[in-house]
């Protein structure tokens, strides 16, 4: 008889697939709608945005992230940039001052009180229809801002619409994993988008009606993940947010492990706290897919990587033993059966393997989709295999730290 | 704002679509455990003729010459062979009952090695050792799992070296007669016995190095014995 680790690995294996297969259908029954835009990108109407760019001690990110507002393919008149310093105590202020000559952006210094105080305060200053923020680590593509308008063009009732996020400078192996991994990123947003379950409209650049803010309040600390906080509240409220795939903008991302540990414990304990504060809203159908898709596979995420850890660790440690065994029983023995080995004990005939080199098919698939979405060819890189090995040898600790950081009640700082 | 409704025909598709990947990953594991069963049985047979042929041959010879007999018969070094892959296929084929039933008969077919190999081995001479061994899988044996260990080591280290392993709870009366000969228990596994002396418990590799050694001298002793005899 199976035992019941068995089943409950079955079990989250069944799920993790469905998952993948959900998007899949999701992705050939819209695969139609998705655009892919190469060239300037026209609108029959020019809104006035603000692009709200907080920063704190970012002195050598942050002109480039201006210079790129500056430069995109958007009437500078319908363009109004604040910069607000939240007490950084770097350079970042008198770097960001060098702007002010410009007619549309306007700097503000106030004292450190973290991201979503710096937002508040460039919502506060916000008179326009629609509004963004951009990161200060973040670069935006020229023609970023207008393809997102785009979106608000042809769909009135679009509240929000995220961009592609991509990758860039990646200078070894812990970025280019990151890089695959934000592909597919690319392409489960764009899906959850067709579903119309969203759960996180990310820092580097995503456009908001002003009226998101006038009906549902500013954003909130939310365990230091404001992006997804507004998020949820949009869902349960039924305000659209869709996904601009051809609107890139450049990010870059941690490039040591332990700085990439702590971006992701911080964004997990975001997801696991700002979820147990929203728990009421998990599988009621009233609030659409959010509630019965995204959050429960979110969740099942965690539940099964922690297993799948465990299940891991385990079987490492009883080959240990046994290797100790066998060296306090016989000594050191090298196996003369080694030199020739028998196809016959290669394990080509396990349900497992089986399953598991399904869904591995799958989230490679995912992948290949999500780098069709934007512009550039997809190509078979080492990149890949960086992917896989990064997150699937340390992502469970960062995942096991955030949820023991939600044990204990210990908040994840920024940095 | 109103909810967009929720398509449930669209979520029991997908869960259609993925219990159909799962039962075609199902169906493939489930053929290639086939092929390997039919592997086994395959081995099986021929080891099974092997012994056949050598103990007919042995009856036939046996009043003449030992040369042919022991140049052709049956390399125990295959017999531990099907018992690696056989105890590999209970872990991993998840066929028990059909791995069950080749193990039984792979049990009857060391018994019939051992007394046709003790046979020639007496009349004939030569260098062998054999060694049976009794363990159990009934129940967790850490040390009968070590013994093994021991014996895999020493089979490797002395090629004439001849284990015979057999299971405490194999249902076969052919086994069950063993049991019975030599009065093993199965609260005092794992047991040996070596030249018909059963030892129970763990017994530690330089121990049963030092027992085969002297089971070694006494068989080539023996068949000197017999030589001058003859």
């Amino acid at each position: 008889m199976a035992s019941i680790s068995t089943i409950i690995f079955n079990i989250f294996i069944f799920l993790s697939v469905y998952v993948q297969v959900f998007f899949l259908i999701t992705f050939f029954e819209n695969r139609k709608q998705i655009i892919i835009r190469d060239d300037k990108t026209k609108l029959l109407f020019y809104p006035e945005v603000t692009v709200i760019v907080p920063c704190w001690n970012e002195e050598t990110t942050i002109e480039r992230t201006v210079n790129s507002l500056l430069e995109l393919n958007y009437p500078q008149d319908k363009l109004k940039i604040l910069v607000i310093d939240d007490g950084s105590t770097d350079n970042t202020w008198s770097k960001i001052q060098s702007f002010e000559k410009h007619a549309n952006v306007r700097v503000f210094h106030k004292e450190n009180g973290g991201k979503h105080t710096a937002l508040n305060l460039g919502l506060e200053h916000t008179t326009t229809p629609f509004v963004g923020c951009l990161d200060a680590d973040s670069v935006a593509d020229s023609e970023s801002l207008a393809r997102i308008m785009s979106y608000f063009e042809s769909k009135p009732e679009t509240m929000a619409v995220a961009p592609s996020i991509i990758v860039s400078n990646t200078k070894n192996f812990i970025q280019k994993a990151q890089r695959v991994e934000y592909y597919m990123s690319v392409y489960i947003k764009k899906m959850l988008g067709f579903m119309g379950a969203i759960h996180v409209t990310p820092g580097p650049l995503t456009v908001f009606r002003k009226k998101v803010f006038d009906d549902l309040g500013p954003y909130h600390h939310a365990h230091n993940t404001e992006d997804m906080e507004i998020a949820y509240r949009m869902q349960i409220n039924h305000y659209q947010i869709d996904q601009a795939n051809d609107a890139y903008i450049y990010t870059n991302t941690p490039a040591t492990v332990k700085k990439l540990h702590k971006q992701r414990v911080r964004w997990i304990y975001g997801f696991i706290n700002n979820t147990i504060d929203y728990r009421n809203v998990i599988l009621k159908k009233k609030y659409g897919n959010f509630s019965i898709f995204t959050l429960p596979t979110g969740i099942l995420a965690i539940f099964a990587s922690s297993f799948l850890f465990g299940k891991a660790l385990y079987a490492f440690g009883e080959f240990i033993y046994k290797k100790i065994t066998e060296i306090n029983t016989v000594g050191i023995q090298i196996p003369d059966h080694l030199a020739k080995i028998d196809p016959f004990f290669i394990n080509t005939q396990s349900f497992l393997l089986f399953v598991t080199i399904l869904l591995y098919s799958l989230v490679i698939l995912s992948i290949i989709l999500g780098r069709k979405m934007f512009k550039g060819k997809w190509e078979f890189s080492l990149d890949l295999l960086y992917f896989f090995i990064i997150y699937s040898v340390i992502a469970p600790f960062w995942l096991l730290s955030a949820v023991y950081n939600t044990a204990v009640s210990k908040k994840p700082s920024w940095r | 704002m109103n909810p967009e409704p929720i398509d449930w025909k669209k979520y029991l598709i997908v869960f259609l679509f993925t219990l159909g990947l799962f039962a075609t990953a199902s169906f493939v594991s489930n053929y290639f455990s086939n092929k390997k069963v039919d592997q086994l049985k395959s081995i099986q047979d021929k080891i099974a003729i092997d012994i056949l042929s050598s103990e007919t041959q042995f009856t036939l010879l046996s009043e003449l010459s030992c040369k042919n007999v022991s140049e052709s018969s049956v390399l125990s070094g295959e017999l531990g062979e099907l018992g690696r892959k056989l105890e590999w296929g209970q872990q991993n084929l998840g066929k028990s009952e059909e791995v069950t039933y080749l193990r039984k008969y792979y049990s009857l077919l060391q018994i019939k090695d051992y007394l046709l190999m003790k046979k020639i081995s007496t009349r004939c001479g030569g260098k062998s050792a054999f060694i049976l061994y009794f363990y159990t899988t009934a129940e967790n044996c850490s040390e009968c799992e070590k013994e093994g260990l021991v014996l895999s080591t020493l089979r490797d280290k002395y090629p004439e070296l001849r284990v015979y392993s057999f299971d405490y709870s194999t249902d076969l009366s052919a086994v069950k007669a063993m049991l019975d000969i030599y009065k093993i228990e199965d609260t005092k596994l794992p047991a040996l016995v070596i030249d018909e002396d059963v030892f129970t418990g763990f017994h530690p590799i330089e121990e049963v190095e030092t027992k085969i050694k002297e089971s070694f001298k006494l068989q080539e002793k023996n068949s000197i014995e017999t030589e001058n005899k003859e």
